[in-house]
């Protein structure tokens, strides 16, 4: 209403009408150039990566075709090799870590978003990430000293007496092995999972809680009903996230999964991970065909991360979807 | 609450000019009663000395300029200051009689409900918006009625109707707030609080709310804050001006827009600042 009598002048057609030149000189154009370039080597480095994983195992696709995923094998000395130990022991101690991590993680992050007074949130962040940036061959070493004595005396007794009579518990346990490797990965995994939940907890908007608030909620009762479904979107992102960590491990993993390359139910017994393998035989590695099938596992693992990722994707799509949404 | 709301109402008269409510406010019950309170934040101090009367099944109106502490009033009402840590509150405040700050804290909630300056709905359907109240209080009976009594209640029903399972978020700004409006309905408050519930909709949205507004008190007690002076004249019975923190008058809603004892008032009220 005050502005009706001050007219705009050309507020409407601007951007048309100026040339590329002119944009160019404003640094405009220069930026946007500059961006581009930065946002494409992204794309570019991805592009790379698959073709140097697909040609350098050229031989390994030729000899063993799609049989490279189901052959248990993996024997240099008679020149055969399989895929299959190796992605079951990926995805077993992914599949482990996520178990024990995710319910840690967004507990953890719950209290640290809406429970806890800002002070103490403030100060186990920081401790929360110090513990995301530390080396994972740091992490393998808690492991070798701290997890695996204790999986020989106190888990495996603890677990296999009682649930000995399942198969994902039976005898005998060498200290070393999938369950040993899960656990490592998910204290790894924890403070992705919290930092991000918590972030995400934190973002979510104050009138969804007072909206609960004020239809006479609980405190717990909206975080849990309100914000905590409100911030699914992103707890699922750092779920994901984790994922990819967990699936990708290697040193800490090489340092307690034992590097046998077996498949059994237990989970105390020892095994193989893709990228564990991949670490300590490649230097070893003698003749093309070992050499190839290693980088053929590199492309494994790159496409069950892709898969997993794509996944997790369509996961969010449905769940957002069915649950109404959350706003854009 | 008979018993307390003539003491209740006498406090008011005597606020600072002792400007006294005539005729048919006098003998008016009071819902609820706000004595002497002082508000802070940490300690800076937001609420000087206010008494106040929400008469029952009226509308009564908060207005005064931005930071001026209309909402931070409101808010103290159903005790949503408490999300704030450094909130301190002294005086009273009764419903129906009893001290709010004595009282468990969400049965108050439910009998005093809030809308609030933005639609804030739930991201899930329209039918589980306003379900969730009846869900977490566990009221018995057909939730599905309960709801259509709800929405009917909010206007909303005939535009929702066939739709209840899709978005919240596929509503406009103005449906919004009538769903959030339904959704504070559907425990059946006793008081219901309004913090500038107009503020981020259109003039028809707007229109449609204080229609809802004037219809709802044959229902409930309402209390609004409103920066927009039209809107206070437009809808509420009574009117508390607040300026700085204070109660500068308090009033039937035609005596303070037309003869207003306080020259603050009349500053404000004519446009002469705020």
């Amino acid at each position: 209403m005050a502005t009706s009598g001050t007219t705009l002048p050309n507020a409407g057609p601007v951007t048309g009408s100026r040339s590329f030149l002119s944009r160019l000189r404003d640094g405009d154009e220069i930026a946007r150039l500059i961006t581009m370039v930065f946002a494409a080597t992204v794309v570019l480095i991805t592009l790379l990566l698959v073709y140097e994983l697909w040609t350098n195992s050229a031989l390994a696709r030729a000899k063993f075709g799609l049989h490279f995923f189901v052959t248990q094998v993996w024997d240099p000395v008679i020149d055969q090799y399989g895929a299959l130990p190796f992605m079951y022991g990926t995805l077993v101690t992914s599949a482990v870590a996520l178990f024990i991590a995710v319910p840690l993680g967004i507990g953890a992050a719950i209290f640290l978003a809406e429970l806890a007074p800002p002070r103490i949130s403030d100060t186990l962040q920081f401790f929360i990430d110090l513990l995301a940036a530390v080396p994972s061959v740091i992490y393998g070493l808690l492991g070798v000293f701290i997890v695996v004595p204790l999986m020989r005396t106190v888990i495996f007794p603890g677990l296999n007496k009682p649930l000995g009579f399942l198969p994902f518990f039976k005898g005998p346990s060498y200290g070393v092995g999938f369950l040993t490797a899960g656990i490592v990965l998910a204290i790894m995994v924890i403070p992705y999972i919290i930092s991000v939940s918590r972030e995400v907890l934190l973002s979510v908007p104050r009138d969804q809680r007072e909206a609960a608030l004020a239809l006479g909620s609980t405190r717990w009762e909206s975080t849990w009903n309100v914000v905590v479904p409100f911030a699914k979107t992103g707890i699922l992102g750092s779920i994901f996230l984790a994922l990819a960590r967990a699936l990708g491990e290697t040193m800490a993993v090489t340092m307690v999964i034992g590097n046998v390359p077996t498949i059994s139910a237990s989970l105390f017994s020892p095994g193989d991970s893709i990228a564990s393998v991949i670490a300590n035989q490649f230097t070893e590695a003698t003749g093309d065909l070992y050499l190839q099938s290693l980088v053929a596992l590199g492309l494994v693992l790159f496409l069950m991360t892709f898969i997993l990722n794509g996944l997790a994707r369509l996961l969010i799509v449905v769940t957002t979807q069915r649950g109404s949404g959350v706003p854009t | 609450m008979q018993a307390s709301s003539k003491p209740g109402l006498s406090v008011n008269i005597v606020t600072n000019t002792g400007s006294v409510i005539h005729g048919e406010a006098a003998a008016l019950a009071m819902r609820m009663t706000i004595s002497k309170v002082n508000f802070y934040y940490g300690s800076k101090q937001i609420l000087f000395d206010i008494n106040l009367g929400i008469a029952d099944k009226r509308v009564t109106a908060l207005i005064g300029p931005s930071g001026c502490g209309k909402s931070t009033l409101l808010r103290a009402l159903n005790r949503m200051h408490e999300t704030v840590h450094t909130s301190r509150l002294e005086g009273e405040i009764h419903l129906d009689g009893q001290n709010i700050l004595a009282q468990d804290v969400t049965t108050l909630r439910r009998r005093v409900g809030m809308v609030f300056q933005r639609p804030n709905p739930f991201p899930k359907s329209i039918f589980d918006n306003v379900a969730y109240g009846l869900r977490i209080n566990g009221i018995k009976g057909s939730t599905s009625e309960m709801v259509e009594k709800s929405l009917r209640r909010a206007a909303l029903w005939e535009e929702v109707k066939d739709h209840l399972h899709k978005s919240a978020y596929e509503l406009s700004g103005g449906q919004q707030q009538r769903l959030c409006i339904a959704r504070a309905l559907a425990v059946e408050p006793e008081v219901l609080l309004l913090d500038e519930p107009c503020s981020a909709l259109d003039p028809i949205s707007t229109a449609k709310i204080e229609e809802l507004l004037v219809e709802l008190k044959n229902l409930t007690t309402i209390a609004i804050v409103t920066h927009n002076m039209q809107q206070a004249a437009r809808v509420s019975d009574f009117t508390a001006f607040v300026l700085t923190g204070q109660m500068i008058e308090f009033s039937a809603t035609p005596q303070l827009f037309t003869t207003p004892s306080d020259p603050r008032t009349e500053a404000y009220i004519t446009g002469r600042f705020g």
